[in-house]
């Protein structure tokens, strides 16, 4: 701690000033004022969730209605129904594609054989980097009941075909499992980078005690995740009703809605679609205050019970 | 010596946990692989033998078919052209506006680099949402420009912040140092010190930056309405789903009439004619080259994960 304390001093003997550093200022200009335009700007048009926007009277001469907007999607059909299914496919997103990456890097880190390690990983990255256009024309593709290759494996043990989706109950299985085949080498990138920073001589000390694989891995490896895991799991919990319209927007078709519909594709489509800004606007700021609270809440806790936190 | 070093399974359970443990990788490996080599396959089989589902995992009967019918079909090429200058270029503006925003912010002696950084933060949390968005752009004129899908997403704050952790612990303060002593100034420190000395993280950001401008659809489906400027993604989606619209339209329960079904058939099985072929042209690029700079991300994800 001193010694950083003393680098940051020698690092620093230059006074801070404004003047003499303005070419910093010039480097950091274009980000200030991409955000300004395109991310603080945006935040300030949030007030039209409170009010009856029309394109005519703008964003400040349209008049004030309260929370009318808000009023108007709680009590609506589709709130209780897209709330149910962005909690449905995100709490199943988190119980199945959250701890699959750990336990893949907690088996790739057994993995004596150099080689068969770096190919497995190699192409378990192959995934993340396909386009979800392209994933979704996959699955829509893999799925479909008549020609798709999954109902010929389904054919072959006798079954009947399933129509994944057509049939509202399939589809948040559709949606996590495929977002687990995408994302589950790539997220384990993480882990196993951390697992390098194991201390050896523990591993050694545990053999000699005739410690058994899977004890060396519950009780030396594990333990070294812990900390990232928690971050991981809180950031997480940040979006459990953020899941994105990109994604569910292209499985989606009017056989599965009832199913497939969740927050972010209905403010597309009332805000967007249907044109009603201050409605849409309103359904978003509703998820992302939600967001935000749960964000807040998952960190507290985290900090009271291990200390670990994000701010 | 050496057989002192390497360490047996000696114990059944840790063999047995050694034969578990490949068969479960193994298995995922297939799972993994599988779909993309069926793909790539089915590109080049007969399309009529795919979608019969006569093709498990090599190709039947051969053909060449969907690439040939590709190339005349100039709408992709047109959206190929798009998303290889958006790509680009858009990620040449990325960089050109975050390394050096990050280098700054990496600076000790950068008055107000405190508050720069909440401002940044901010923005990783909170946003107006997709309609405050979309009214902002349109209020600025942009809507179908190619400077919205170019500017629109100019700066990530997560990225930055990754690239200003690099500059703090990967650019040595007393080369820097001597530069100012040398009598360089700021940007000369940046352009011929610091940026030359930051390969890796540049890889790292182009990487991310190009890839998601490569695979990016949704700003584009919103913000553009001419079909000169659409990207590859956006065509590539209506090909994908025309193949299965008649499919889709009549589990739906809709009705048509004979001249309208024709047309609708007629679109599928172009569009079926197509499809393999197209998914294996877009993804190629990317999966041909993120092999090559494995190393780089790998590296990236650990300096995103040191607290900043």
């Amino acid at each position: 701690m001193a010694q950083t304390k003393r680098r940051e001093r020698e690092a620093a003997p230059r006074k801070k000033s404004v003047l003499r550093n303005w070419r910093l200022y010039v480097m950091c200009a274009p980000a200030v004022i991409f955000f300004t335009l395109f991310a603080y700007k945006p935040m300030y048009g949030i007030l039209i969730a409170f009010k009856n926007f029309s394109m005519r009277k703008g964003i400040l001469g349209s008049p004030w209605v309260g929370f009318q907007n808000f009023a108007r999607l709680f009590t609506s059909y589709w709130f209780p129904v897209i709330l149910k299914n962005t909690l449905t496919l995100s709490l199943l997103t988190l119980v199945l594609g959250f701890p699959i990456p750990i336990v893949l890097a907690l088996l790739l880190n057994e993995v004596k054989s150099n080689r068969f390690r770096k190919t497995f990983q190699t192409i378990s990255y192959a995934p993340h980097f396909i386009s979800v256009v392209v994933l979704c024309g996959m699955v829509t593709l893999f799925v479909s009941p008549t020609s798709g290759i999954i109902n010929k494996f389904i054919a072959m043990t006798g079954a009947e075909p399933v129509a994944f989706l057509q049939e509202p109950a399939m589809f948040k299985w559709v949606y996590v499992l495929s977002g687990v085949w995408q994302e589950m080498g790539w997220g384990s990138i993480i882990y196993f980078a951390t697992l390098s920073g194991v201390d050896k001589s523990l591993i050694e000390a545990a053999e000699m005690d005739g410690a058994s694989r899977l004890q060396k891995i519950w009780y030396i490896n594990l333990p070294v995740l812990v900390p990232t895991i928690i971050v991981l799991l809180i950031l997480n919990c940040g979006s459990l009703l953020g899941v994105g319209y990109e994604k569910v927007y292209l499985l989606q078709n009017a056989t599965n809605v009832s199913a497939s519909e969740v927050i972010s594709t209905y403010v597309y489509k009332v805000g967007l679609e249907q044109s009603d800004f201050s409605f849409g606007t309103a359904a978003g700021l509703f998820n992302s205050v939600v967001n935000s609270a749960i964000l807040i809440v998952a960190n507290a806790i985290s900090r009271r019970a291990t200390r670990t936190s994000l701010f | 010596m050496k057989s002192q070093k390497v360490r047996r399974d000696t114990g059944t359970g840790d063999r047995i946990f050694v034969i578990v443990m490949y068969i479960i990788l193994i298995l995922l490996l297939i799972l993994m692989l599988y779909p993309l080599i069926f793909v790539v396959s089915a590109s080049f089989s007969n399309p009529k033998a795919v979608a019969g589902g006569d093709m498990i995992l090599w190709p039947v009967q051969p053909s060449l078919d969907g690439y040939r019918y590709l190339m005349q079909y100039t709408e992709i090429w047109t959206g190929y052209v798009n998303t290889v200058f958006y790509t680009f270029l858009g990620t040449v503006l990325n960089l050109a506006a975050t390394l050096p925003c990050a280098y700054a912010m990496s600076r000790r002696d950068l008055k107000g680099r405190g508050l720069l950084m909440v401002f940044f933060m901010v923005t990783m949390y909170f946003s107006g949402g997709l309609i405050p968005g979309y009214l902002n752009v349109k209020q600025l004129g942009l809507l179908d420009t190619r400077t919205v899908i170019l500017i629109g997403g100019l700066v990530s704050a997560y990225n930055l912040i990754v690239c200003r952790t690099y500059f703090m612990t990967a650019i040595p303060m007393e080369i820097q140092e001597a530069a100012i002593i040398d009598g360089c100034d700021d940007f000369q420190i940046f352009n011929r010190i610091v940026f030359p000395l930051s390969k890796a993280i540049t890889v790292v950001m182009a990487l991310y930056y190009g890839v998601g401008r490569w695979n990016s659809y949704f700003t584009e489906m919103i913000y553009l309405k001419d079909r000169g400027k659409y990207p590859l993604q956006l065509f590539l989606r209506e090909i994908l789903t025309r193949s299965t619209f008649a499919q889709t339209a009549m589990a739906e329960g809709k009705s048509f009439s004979v001249e309208e079904m024709m047309v609708l058939i007629k679109q599928a099985d172009t569009a079926n004619m197509l499809k393999y072929g197209v998914i294996v042209l877009s993804t190629a690029p990317m999966l041909l080259i993120y092999p090559f700079l494995q190393k780089y991300f790998e590296k990236g994800v650990m300096i995103g994960s040191v607290k900043g």
